[in-house]
């Protein structure tokens, strides 16, 4: 298709969408005037039914607890994607690009950035997994501490070689990480249902305190679990994709 | 009715749609297909306010507070999530796509056949 074909189309395309999304505005009820049902329900029965202070994390892993199974699965399913696009293709070593020489240096770190990212790589950790621990109190939880803990590996790779965030997040290791966080979440899912409760349903002791770290029954264990997954999932996409570029450097070996 | 929240969505997707079809690049691609899904969180989050009231964490406010909604919120979760995997499929398959075709210009790829 030509660019100024191409421009007409989008045009008309676009003058549709505005119709709509014009069409669709007109029957909201104004910014800053929800009107439920579902989510003044769950505020109203949240904490004393939970024992999550963290209303938006209950709604994830209580009572929408199996869409967010899917979700899980969905980034499972994006890490073993990434793999599967990116394997080795048939030539691949015979075909290195033709503006690569095969024993280029690579330049080395610079001692500023080696310090920085190995003086965040502690405190890193910790937050990731503060944030995976405290999906019931705050707004953390096992998404958000996955992807900062797996960003101390990433650290570690700015700090070092591609060879030592190898060496420290192993791909075999990462991939059983990976599995035991989605498994565990069905796991979880189905114990309720070996105890003759729905599946997912919480029936982990609640806790004296809401919102304390050892509140909220599984909404607290399913997000150590996301976060395990999440934290090892972004790790093997991340390590796939520098795979390719550590590939090109040294000429398609 | 306090329409200025839509006008901000509307033109992140705006700015990002018009990106994609006129990008020559697949990576810069991709980088507007991730502006106009950040559009999707402004809408979900705005569809979801509700005037003076906190975010719906009852960590230090009492719980009868009036709060924002909930569930708009769990969905943005899962629409960062779900641009995360995209994103990361998309990247290999843009560089499968160069590796094979030597091109990253989605014109000159779109006369590859197979």
């Amino acid at each position: 298709m030509r660019p100024a074909l191409r421009r007409w189309v989008f045009l008309a395309g676009a003058a549709g969408l505005v119709a709509f999304y014009l069409w669709g505005l007109s029957g909201l009820p104004g910014f800053g005037n929800y009107p439920g049902p579902y989510g003044p329900a769950i505020l109203r029965i949240a904490v004393a039914q939970t024992h999550a202070t963290g209303v938006v994390s209950a709604v994830n892993f209580e009572y929408r607890g199996f869409d967010t199974v899917g979700e899980e699965f969905i980034l499972f399913t994006a890490a073993a994607g990434t793999a599967i696009v990116l394997r080795m293709l048939r030539g691949e070593r015979e075909r290195p690009p033709a503006d690569e020489a095969r024993d280029r240096d690579v330049p080395p770190t610079s001692g500023a950035v080696r310090t920085v990212a190995l003086m965040f790589t502690g405190p890193v950790v910790v937050a990731g997994w503060w944030l995976a621990s405290h999906a019931q109190a705050n707004p953390s939880g096992g998404f958000q501490g996955g992807v900062v803990l797996a960003t101390a590996f990433i650290l570690i790779y700015l700090a070092g070689e591609f060879l030592t965030f190898r060496r420290l997040s192993p791909t075999a290791i990462a991939d059983a990480v990976e599995a035991a966080g989605a498994g565990g979440f069905a796991a979880i899912g189905l114990a309720a249902v070996c105890l003759g409760l729905p599946y997912l349903d919480n029936f982990l002791p609640l806790g004296q305190i809401p919102g304390a770290v050892s509140s909220s029954g599984t909404i607290a264990l399913i997000s150590f679990f996301v976060g395990l997954e999440v934290a090892a999932a972004f790790i093997l996409i991340v390590s796939e994709l520098l795979e390719q570029t550590l590939l090109i450097r040294h000429g398609g070996g | 009715m306090q329409v200025f929240p839509f006008i901000v969505v509307a033109w992140i997707a705006g700015v990002g749609l018009y990106g994609i079809v006129t990008s020559r690049n697949l990576i810069h691609q991709i980088v507007c297909l991730i502006v106009v899904q950040s559009s999707t969180y402004v809408l979900l989050l705005g569809v979801g306010y509700v005037t003076g009231a906190v975010a719906p964490y009852y960590y230090d406010v009492p719980v009868r507070t009036p709060a924002v909604d909930p569930v708009v919120q769990a969905l943005a979760l899962t629409d960062v999530v779900v641009e995360a995997a995209v994103t990361a499929l998309l990247l290999s398959v843009a560089i499968q796509a160069h590796k094979r075709f030597g091109t990253l210009d989605p014109h000159e790829l779109a006369e590859f056949k197979g």
